[in-house]
C-alpha cells in the first residue's frame, strides 16, 4: 500500500441552474489570452446535447481514454506507443477548431463609424483567429437549453442506444446541465499519451498539469483525454489545461468555479488513494465494476492502519484530518450518492456528480403530494430523465448505482420532511435505502444546507517542502510568451505573432497587448 | 583555388556549424517555452494529413540518402560489393522518389499555409525564413539530382570527402571545385548551410525533440514539488518572466 492524497470535486447536479457563472469566472482568470479564446477549462453543457467539443463522448470516433487489449491489459484506446510515434506527423484523433468552435467578437466599431444610411448598421461577427467575417454555424453552448430540439438532442452520443426512451417531443422533453472541468484522473490517459513527458500528476495532491517548458507541441494529450480537457493554444503551440486553480488550492481556497458557483453545488476535498493498486483497478474486465474498483482505491481515513501508513508515506497530520472531513469521500464512498463521469473510459476521474433528482419531485407533485414509500423505487424508474440515460454517462450504463443514488436522495427528503414537519424520526425511511438516520442527517447537512466550511475542506500545502518555487516557473501549467518583468517583449526567439497581419488581425491582439502591458508594464 | 571558394567551402561551413551549435545551446537554455513543433493541426487538418506525412517521410528518406551518399565513403560500398554503377542506380531511384515526395509535400504545406487564413495568421517571421530556405535547399537539391541522372558528376569523390574532411577539421575546400562537382551541387551545399545557421532560431528545433524516451518510460508520471525536473535551470533573464499562476 502506497498512499497519496488526491484532490477531488463533487457537483450536485440537482442544483445547477446552468447560469455559466463558473465558466465565465474561470475564463476570466485562465483563458482570456490569444490562442485560448476557444478554450473553456470549465464549461457547462445542456444534456441531452452534443457537448463541447462536439460529440466528444463518442470514443469510437475520437479514441480517447483507455481500453483493455486482447490479453486484458490496459492500453490507450488510440493504440500503443509505437503507433502514436508513427502518427506524430498527423494525429488521426485530433479535433479541429471547428469541433470546438471558431471564436469570434463583433465589429462594434462599425456601429459608430458607419456612414448615415437607410438601415441600422449591424455589428458583424469577426473571427478572433483570422479577423475575417464569420458565418456562425456553431459556438460554445450552441445547443444550450435546446435539449428538446431535434438538432441537438438527436446528436447526443449518450442517447443513441436509447432512441425510444429519451424523448425529444416537446411535451416529454427534459434537460439538465452538466458542468465539466478536467477530472484530474487517478489514471490520466493524457499523461500517458504525452510523448515528451511534459504532463504529470503532482504527488502531493494529484493535480494534473502540463509542463509548458517541456511540451513540444505533439498534441497527443488533446486526443488522449476522453473528456477533451486538454486544449491546444494555437498561438503558442503548447498544451494548456484546467489546473484545479492550484495556487488557490495550495492556499486552502476552493477553485474559482467552486467559489463563484451560484448554485453552491460544488464540493472540494481530498481523498487518500492507494496508488499501488491503480492499474489493477483500472483494468477490471467488466465496465460495471469500475465504480466499485475506484471506490476501493479511496481509503477510509478513519482506519488506524490507513492513517499509520499515510503518515509513513509523508502525508501530514493536518491533511489526514482534512481527509477525514472530506466532503468528496463522504459523498462518493460513505453515502454513495456521487458518481464518476464516464467511468468506462478507465481514467479513474476525480470529479463526481450527484445525479439530478428534481424531476422525481415534480412527478410526485403532479400526482398530488406525498410520495408513496412503497413506490419509491418504482418512481425513480419513472423519472422524466430516464435512469438509463443518466447511467449512460455516470455509471457505464449500469442503472443500479444511479437508482441507489436517487433513492437515497429521495429518502433524505422524506426523512427530513417527517422530522421537520411532523416532528418524528422515521428510522425506517433511512433503513429502506440502507442508511442510518444519523447518516441521513449528515448527508442533509452536506447536500441541502452545504455550509461553506462543509463544502470546502482543503488543507494548505506545506510550503516548507518547496525549496525553489521560482525555479519551477513555467513548469506548472500556463505561461505567457513574451511577458517579462523587464519589459522585454520577445522572450521567445520566434515571435509568436504573425508578421503579415492585416489591420483586423492586429486589432484582435489588443487583448494581448494589454496583457503584456499589465504584466510587464509600469504597473506590473 | 579562389578566395571565393575558400570562403564558401572552407569558412562558411564552420561559421554555419558554429552558429548552429551555439544557437541551439543558447535557445535550449533560454527558450524552452518557445521550443517545439508549433503544430497547426488544430486549425487545419484535412490538407495537413497528406502534406505533413508526405513531406516528413520524404525528408526522412532524403536524410537517409544523404548519409549514404555523403557520409559513407565510396570505398566502403565497394568493399561490400556494390559497384559504382549499381550504387548510382539505387541513388537515382531513391533520390528522385524521396525528392519528389519532399517537393510535393512541401508544396502542399506551402499551399495550405497560404490558402487557409487560420494557418496563415499563425505564421511567424521565422516561419517565412524557414520556408524560403527550405524551398531553396529543396529545389537546388532536386535539380542536382535531376541534372546528374547520367552520373556525369561523381559527388562521392568530391562532396563526400569534402564533407567528411570538414567533420575531422581537415578542410579541403579544393574538393568542391574539381571536375566532379557541378555548379548546381556547389549551389545546393552553399544554400543549405544557411538553413543550418538559421535552424536554432526556428521551429525546426523540434527535430531534436524526437521523443524516443517515450518508448521506455512509465505511462503515468508523477512529480513532487521537492524534486527537480530534468531540464536545465532557467537562466536569470528567463526566470524573471511571469507566469499566470504567479500573478
Ligand atoms: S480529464 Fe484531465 S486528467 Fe483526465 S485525462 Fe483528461 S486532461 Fe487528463
Ligand atoms: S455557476 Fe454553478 S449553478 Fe451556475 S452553471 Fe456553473 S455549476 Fe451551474
Amino acid at each position: 500500500m502506497k498512499i497519496r492524497a488526491q484532490v477531488g470535486m463533487v457537483m450536485n447536479l440537482d442544483k445547477c441552474i446552468g447560469c455559466h457563472t463558473c465558466s465565465v469566472t474561470c475564463k476570466n482568470v485562465w483563458t482570456n489570452r490569444p490562442g485560448t479564446e476557444y478554450v473553456w477549462f470549465n464549461n457547462v453543457e445542456t444534456k441531452p446535447g452534443r457537448g463541447y467539443p462536439r460529440d466528444y463522448e463518442d470514443q469510437e470516433r475520437w479514441n480517447g481514454g483507455w481500453k483493455l487489449d486482447g490479453k486484458g491489459r490496459l492500453q490507450l484506446k488510440a493504440g500503443g506507443r509505437l503507433k502514436r510515434l508513427a502518427s506524430i506527423f498527423w494525429n488521426p484523433n485530433l479535433p479541429t477548431l471547428d469541433d470546438y468552435y471558431e471564436p469570434w467578437t463583433y465589429d462594434y466599431e462599425h456601429l459608430i463609424s458607419a456612414p448615415a444610411g437607410d438601415t441600422q448598421p449591424a455589428a458583424r461577427p469577426k473571427s478572433l483567429v483570422t479577423g475575417e467575417d464569420l458565418d456562425l454555424q456553431w459556438g460554445p453552448n450552441w445547443d444550450d437549453d435546446l435539449a428538446a430540439s431535434k438538432v441537438s438532442a438527436t446528436g447526443d452520443p449518450n442517447r443513441r442506444e436509447l432512441e425510444d426512451k429519451v424523448k425529444i417531443e416537446f411535451e416529454k422533453a427534459f434537460m439538465m446541465y452538466l458542468p465539466r472541468i478536467c477530472e484530474h484522473c487517478i489514471n490520466p490517459s493524457c499523461v500517458a499519451s504525452c510523448p515528451s513527458g511534459a504532463m504529470y500528476k503532482r504527488e502531493e495532491d494529484g493535480i494534473v498539469l502540463v509542463d509548458q517548458e517541456a511540451c513540444r507541441s505533439w498534441r497527443f494529450c488533446v486526443s488522449g483525454c476522453p473528456y477533451k480537457k486538454v486544449y491546444f493554444n494555437w498561438n503558442t503551440g503548447k498544451a494548456e489545461k484546467c489546473n484545479f486553480c492550484y495556487p488557490r488550492i495550495e492556499a486552502g481556497l476552493p477553485t474559482v468555479c467552486s467559489e463563484t458557483c451560484v448554485g453552491r453545488l460544488r464540493h472540494v476535498g481530498i481523498v487518500l488513494i492507494d496508488t499501488d493498486r491503480v492499474e489493477a483497478a483500472a483494468s477490471v474486465p467488466n465496465e460495471h465494476d469500475l465504480l466499485d474498483a475506484q471506490l476501493d482505491l479511496m481509503l477510509d481515513p478513519d482506519d488506524p492502519e490507513v492513517r499509520e501508513q499515510a503518515l509513513r508515506d509523508g502525508i501530514a497530520p493536518d491533511w489526514l484530518e482534512a481527509a477525514r472531513r472530506s466532503p468528496v469521500y463522504a459523498m462518493c464512498k460513505r453515502w454513495r450518492i456521487a458518481l464518476p463521469l464516464h467511468p468506462e473510459y478507465r481514467t479513474m476521474p476525480m470529479v463526481w456528480y450527484v445525479p439530478p433528482l428534481s424531476p422525481v419531485e415534480s412527478l410526485v407533485d403532479e400526482r398530488g403530494g406525498e410520495l408513496d414509500p412503497d413506490r419509491l423505487f418504482a418512481t425513480v424508474d419513472e423519472l422524466r430523465i430516464p435512469v438509463e440515460y443518466l447511467a449512460g454517462f455516470l455509471a457505464a450504463g449500469d442503472p443500479e448505482p444511479v437508482r441507489r443514488s436517487l433513492s437515497r436522495l429521495a429518502a433524505m427528503r422524506r426523512f427530513m420532511r417527517a422530522a421537520n414537519v411532523d416532528g418524528r424520526v422515521d428510522a425506517q425511511i433511512a433503513r429502506d435505502v440502507g442508511m442510518e438516520p444519523s447518516e441521513v442527517e449528515d448527508m442533509f447537512q452536506m447536500v441541502a444546507i452545504g455550509d461553506y466550511d462543509d463544502r470546502y475542506v482543503i488543507p494548505r500545502r506545506h510550503g516548507e517542502d518547496a525549496p525553489d518555487p521560482f525555479g519551477m516557473q513555467g513548469t506548472n501549467g500556463v505561461d505567457f510568451a513574451g511577458c517579462s518583468v523587464t519589459g522585454d517583449a520577445s522572450a521567445s526567439t520566434e515571435d509568436t505573432l504573425a508578421s503579415p497581419a492585416d489591420a483586423a488581425a492586429a486589432a484582435r491582439f489588443d487583448l494581448r497587448e494589454q496583457l503584456v502591458h499589465r504584466n510587464g508594464g509600469s504597473d506590473g | 583555388m579562389s578566395q571565393g571558394s575558400l570562403l564558401l567551402f572552407g569558412v562558411l561551413p564552420y561559421a554555419a556549424i558554429a552558429v548552429f551549435i551555439v544557437g541551439t545551446w543558447w535557445r535550449y537554455r533560454t527558450d524552452q517555452y518557445g521550443w517545439g513543433a508549433r503544430s497547426t493541426q488544430l486549425l487545419e487538418s484535412r490538407v495537413l494529413r497528406f502534406a505533413s506525412n508526405v513531406f516528413h517521410l520524404g525528408v526522412l528518406a532524403a536524410i537517409g540518402g544523404h548519409v549514404l551518399g555523403i557520409l559513407v565513403p565510396q570505398s566502403w560500398t565497394e568493399a561490400v560489393g556494390l559497384s559504382d554503377s549499381a550504387y548510382h542506380v539505387i541513388a537515382v531511384i531513391g533520390g528522385v522518389s524521396a525528392g519528389t515526395a519532399v517537393c510535393v509535400g512541401f508544396a502542399a504545406l506551402l499551399y495550405r499555409r497560404i490558402r487557409y487564413s487560420r494557418v496563415r495568421v499563425t505564421t511567424t517571421r521565422a516561419d517565412v525564413v524557414v520556408f524560403a530556405l527550405l524551398a531553396l535547399g529543396i529545389i537546388s537539391g532536386m535539380l542536382a539530382t535531376l541534372t546528374n541522372l547520367g552520373d556525369s558528376v561523381n559527388y562521392r569523390e568530391s562532396v563526400g570527402p569534402w564533407f567528411r574532411n570538414l567533420l575531422i577539421f581537415n578542410p579541403s575546400p579544393e574538393s568542391m571545385t574539381g571536375e566532379n562537382v557541378s555548379f548546381i551541387f556547389q549551389l545546393h551545399v552553399t544554400l543549405v548551410w544557411f538553413l543550418y545557421a538559421f535552424w536554432p532560431f526556428s521551429r525546426l528545433v523540434h527535430v531534436w525533440s524526437i521523443p524516443v524516451d517515450y518508448l521506455r518510460r512509465s505511462p503515468i508520471l508523477y512529480r513532487t514539488r521537492t524534486s527537480r525536473t530534468t531540464r536545465p535551470p532557467r537562466p536569470a533573464s528567463a526566470a524573471a518572466r511571469i507566469d499566470v499562476g504567479g500573478q
